[in-house]
């Protein structure tokens, strides 16, 4: 039997960090009272006008400019027809021809477009009480009517359903990073449709793709994608058809549903927005967008690896948290070994905090870090005594050189201290030190473990086994 | 000419309800109102003609990102033919938007 | 008090200012004249027996102004003339009229027109029909009927309007006085009840062109609410021409011969006559695609207003039909609270957008739309102005067009390629045909109003109509 390789696109809308509404003045909402952020424009009153937050505008152009899509010299609004009752207008305030942004990628992922629209309100389901006669009611609240959004358009470019998930956190990332949005998914400041199709591997042509509706978790996003790859799969193998609709996919059950019925078909009657002018980005506009880039994951983990020589994994990790990233450099700067401060934040270090948690806010500062391993770097304190002196800079803090000193934890200098240690271990066990001498050398491990002991781990491993094969002449 | 096919499925994206007289009307009126208009189609060759959306020759009217107070929600609601617990109540829609 | 009413408004707004006249009685007497109206003039008129405060030396003077309905004004009705809007009171107030009270122009009354400004003959209000102050057996025209049949009356000193495709310039020509429809963008649209958003502007209704420069100087201005307003390039003046000297008057051919009633050709030419004893001279001029224009303009005009109507849908605000099921609350809604007009223009306009027809008929609209504004660009290498009559005939009478849209849509022939191209005109009172007021529509280039207003006022003096017989009744 042919095996199938799944072609995704995302349509992802985001809601953007504003300050006000998309059209509006009215101050975006985060769970206030319903109908609290409500003015005659977001309520579609009769006689409204909407004007364009030019802070939007300025985030589009800094996702444009990231991503490096093309800025559409010229682009206007459409008005997209339909009645819902979340829809304050009859019609969604929206880019159609000509998107602000077209083309460009974000890791391997080519994107189509990014536009600007306006979100829609929330409608409340009261259920059957709601409502005489049994049949059910809702109750809209037009807080989030009018919230700035941009619709992010990737190609078809991704194979999986984990690789859509990766992707997906690459894409939250960087539009946090970049500050246009905190991509909260649980708020619903992030929800993600998605573009399904498979084809025999290798063969070029498309297939028939559907698409999954408003999925508001990446673990949806992925359980989705894959039933969706399972349900085509089993009608092709079937010898079916797929046929080209629209899904809605419920977690709880798995299922996924189709959203509307064929003799519903939209007729959205696309049409420019006569109540707004063309927006022409200028030359202002755009570098003010440019000179407010930060530097992006995909960037700094690349600076990791080539200016930092770090591993992949750690790159990543530092990029994509940039706290650690920040609290990493801050180390790296003051130490030598930027490989090993690398690895006592990412291995012992973070294990010691709460999850999530930012390092800069412990008890232990980046430089305090950095002295410490260079304390281990150099000899001076063991790894294993070093991770003992982490421990008691994480619960109190404190300058590691002063603790190792307080308790005692130095290395052992060549002062013949350890030899006395080793003989008296060999003294106190005559029958191992026997067995050594009669020809079984392993045994001498016997011996290794009680010597650490008493030297409370301050010893060289290396070095305990020189002195106890000498004074055991084997 | 309009069918009365055609009239009831541009009733139905209008959300307009037409009762068996009306709609039979309304076709008559619409095909004798489109008579006259299809005369444009006599114009010859514009496909080179840009359309005309704004008269208007500005660009970029935009507005600050500045707050400004929003309505009481008594006021927000003042207008609501069906008001309930702090919304304006409508019969539940069933699938999503078409 | 009746000479008081005599006054026209800068009359009135000058005795104010000079002491001469006291605006409190100004305000009752109009306000009595107004609540005594017989003709349907208004939806809404002050109950306040003292007038609002007006600071000395306010331009407007303290003369109390008469608004369309379709304006909005806070906790006062505004319904623009539908069922769906009745007795609904926003709770915000239009820019425009925002301007006209700061500038010492109380609100009056409410006027009212045909629903949602979609009719030329005011008999497409949910409220019954305005009639003409001339001949009550006649309609005032339309949309804006109510506020040209109050200013022609003498029930109002001045008042405004909307013109989307003549809805200023029309009513104003059937009632014998002055309307001016604005360039597009000189007058804040925020607040009026939107018809076709890329066409409509308000404008003033006044007694004469003189009233017409003073109230339209207090409406213009840029609003950082309306995105496509405009500042306007200079301040408006008070007309003082005399004659038209260097003045070369344009009259297309299209406008000016078929389909134009004999008795409105005939003033229309005494006029240009007039004209060129003023000094002005005439040229043929031709705007070849104007035949075309009232297609292109029943293609886009209702095509917006199908998308501005999509929010009468009962959830908000106004009219709302109590079904259980989402559907047919709002096809029910939208049925008992739309008109016949209303509905045969949300149909033609969902029918030219939707799939399979955009490119047929609304896209080709918008381009006929460039080639109607290119003929006018043309035109004003050759001429100052633009002439013709306002409207194809005079006042008709109640129902004679109501049962043929078309018909009705022809009042409409002259003055709607001007709006298409966005430009200013003015239509002053022209005479008489068969005891009935004719306009003549004078057209300029985009912000030519001072120069409009100027060329008006000289024809004004020389026409010399009197307008009383109307405020006698
Ligand atoms: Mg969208
Ligand atoms: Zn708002």
């Amino acid at each position: 039997m042919t095996d199938y390789e799944p072609v995704i696109g995302l349509e992802i809308h985001v809601q953007l960090s504003t300050q006000t509404k998309m059209f509006c003045s009215c101050a975006l909402s985060f769970g206030e009272e319903p109908n609290t952020r409500t003015c005659p424009v977001c309520l579609g009153l009769p006689g409204t006008l909407p004007v364009v937050n030019a802070q939007a505008v300025h985030f589009g152009l800094m996702m444009g400019l990231a991503f490096g899509s093309e800025i559409a010299p010229r682009s206007i609004f459409h008005r997209k027809n339909y009645f819902y009752p979340d829809l304050p207008k009859g019609y969604q305030i929206s880019q159609y021809d000509i998107p602000l942004c077209a083309g460009g990628h974000l890791g391997d992922v080519r994107l189509h477009r990014i536009h600007l629209e306006e979100d829609a309100a929330k409608l409340i389901h009261l259920g059957e009480s709601g409502r005489i006669h049994g049949s059910s009611a809702s109750v809209v609240d037009f807080n989030r009517g009018g919230t700035p959004l941009a619709e992010i358009v990737s190609e078809p470019d991704l194979r999986s359903a984990e690789q859509a998930r990766e992707w997906l956190t690459l894409l939250r990332v960087t539009l946090r990073q970049l500050g246009v949005s905190d991509v909260n998914m649980e708020e619903g400041s992030l929800r993600c449709d998605a573009n399904v199709s498979i084809r025999p591997a290798g063969s070029a042509a498309l297939g028939t793709k559907t698409e999954l509706k408003n999925m508001n978790s990446f673990r949806f996003v992925m359980q989705g994608i894959n039933a969706e790859i399972e349900r085509q799969t089993a009608l092709l193998e079937a010898g079916e058809q797929v046929s080209q609709e629209t899904l809605h996919f419920d977690p709880a059950s798995g299922r996924l549903t189709p959203l509307r019925s064929k003799e519903e078909a939209h007729d959205y009657r696309y049409f420019p927005e006569p109540d707004l002018v063309p927006l022409a980005p200028t030359e202002e506009m755009v570098q003010a967008a440019r000179d407010a880039l930060p530097e992006l994951p995909a960037e700094r983990a690349e600076r990791y690896r080539r200016d930092w020589g770090l591993p992949e994994e750690t790159a990543r990790l530092f990029a994509f948290r940039p706290e650690l990233g920040d609290y990493f450099e801050a180390a790296a700067t003051a130490a030598d070994d930027s490989a090993a401060v690398a690895t006592w934040v990412k291995d012992e270090l973070l294990s010691r905090l709460a999850a999530e948690s930012d390092p800069a806010a412990s008890n232990v500062p980046p430089t305090m870090l950095a002295k410490l391993v260079g304390l281990v770097q150099d000899g001076r304190v063991t790894r294993g005594a070093g991770r003992q002196v982490l421990d008691r800079l994480v619960e109190h803090g404190g300058d590691p050189a002063e603790i190792v000193e307080a308790e005692g934890l130095g290395a052992m200098g060549d002062d013949g201290e350890l030899a006395t240690i080793v003989a008296r271990v060999i003294e106190e066990h005559p029958d191992v030190a026997e067995r050594v001498r009669g020809g079984n050398p392993k045994a001498i491990g016997a011996l290794v473990g009680p010597v650490m002991k008493e030297t409370k781990g301050r010893a060289d491993g290396g070095e305990v086994n020189r002195l106890l094969r000498e004074q055991l002449g084997v | 000419m309009l069918s009365q096919d055609q009239v009831l499925h541009v009733a139905r994206l209008a959300r307009l309800e037409l009762s068996e007289a009306e709609l039979e009307v309304m076709a008559g009126e619409l095909s004798g109102v489109l008579g006259h208009i299809e005369k444009i189609s006599e114009l010859g060759d514009l496909d080179d003609v840009a359309p005309t959306s704004h008269v208007v020759a500005v660009e970029n009217a935009l507005r600050a990102d500045e707050p400004r107070p929003s309505l009481p929600p008594e006021v927000a609601l003042a207008g609501a033919p069906d008001p309930a617990q702090g919304g304006f109540r409508v019969p539940s829609p069933g699938a999503a938007p078409a | 008090m009746s000479d008081l009413l005599d006054l026209t408004a800068s009359e009135a707004a000058e005795g104010v200012r000079t002491g001469t006249v006291d605006h409190g009685e100004l305000w009752t007497a109009y306000r009595e004249r107004a609540l005594a109206d017989e003709l349907n003039a208004f939806s809404w008129v002050s109950g306040e027996v003292t007038p609002p405060e007006v600071e000395r030396n306010a331009p407007l003077g303290g003369v109390p102004v008469a608004v369309k309905d379709l304006f909005c004004t806070e906790g006062i009705p505004s319904q623009a003339g539908s069922k769906i809007l009745e007795g609904y009171r926003p709770p915000y107030t239009a820019t425009a009229v925002e301007r006209l009270t700061s500038a010492g122009a109380p609100l009056l009354a409410k006027t009212h027109q045909d629903e949602f400004a979609m009719g030329s003959s005011t008999e497409n209000c949910a409220f019954g029909p305005v009639l003409n102050p001339w001949d009550r057996s006649r309609v005032p025209g339309g949309s804006s009927g109510g506020s040209a049949a109050a200013v022609a009356s003498g029930a109002a000193p001045w008042a405004i309007g909307t013109d989307t495709g003549g809805s200023i310039r029309q009513p104003a020509a059937l009632c014998g006085i002055v309307g001016l429809k604005p360039t597009y963008g000189a007058v804040s649209r925020y607040g009026m009840i939107a018809f076709a958003s890329s066409l409509d502007q308000a404008g003033p209704f006044t007694r004469d062109v003189t009233d017409c420069a003073l109230l339209f100087g207090a409406m213009v201005g840029q609003d950082p609410c309306d995105s496509t307003s405009l500042r306007f390039p200079e301040p408006v003046g008070v007309p003082s021409a005399t004659d038209l000297r260097g003045i070369r008057l344009g009259v297309p051919q299209e406008l000016s011969g078929e389909g134009i009633d004999e008795g409105v050709l005939k003033t229309f030419r005494a006029t240009l006559d007039r004209a060129r004893e003023l000094g002005a001279e005439i040229v043929d001029i031709t705007l070849p695609h104007a035949p075309h224009a009232l297609a292109a303009y029943y293609l886009i005009a209702p095509a917006e207003a199908s998308s501005n109507l999509a929010r009468y849908d009962g959830v908000r605000y106004g009219l709302r039909d109590p079904a259980d099921d989402l559907l047919s609350m709002y096809t029910h809604t939208r049925a008992q609270g739309f008109g016949a007009e209303v509905k045969r223009r949300i149909m033609l306009g969902t029918y030219a957008l939707s799939s399979g027809y955009y490119d047929a008929y609304y896209g080709k609209a918008q381009k006929v739309r460039t080639k109607i504004a290119e003929d006018f660009t043309a035109a004003w290498r050759v001429c100052d102005f633009m002439v013709s009559p306002t409207s194809p005939g005079a006042a008709f009478e109640l129902g004679a067009k109501t049962d043929d849209p078309w018909a009705m849509y022809l009042n409409d022939y002259c003055t709607v390629p001007v709006s298409l191209a966005g430009l200013p005109a003015i239509s002053i009172p022209n005479g008489l045909a068969d005891e009935l007021p004719t306009g003549f529509q004078i057209a300029g280039p985009a912000f030519s109003e001072n120069r409009i207003l100027d060329a008006a006022h000289a024809l004004e003096q020389a026409i010399g109509f009197d307008g009383s017989r109307a405020r006698a009744a």
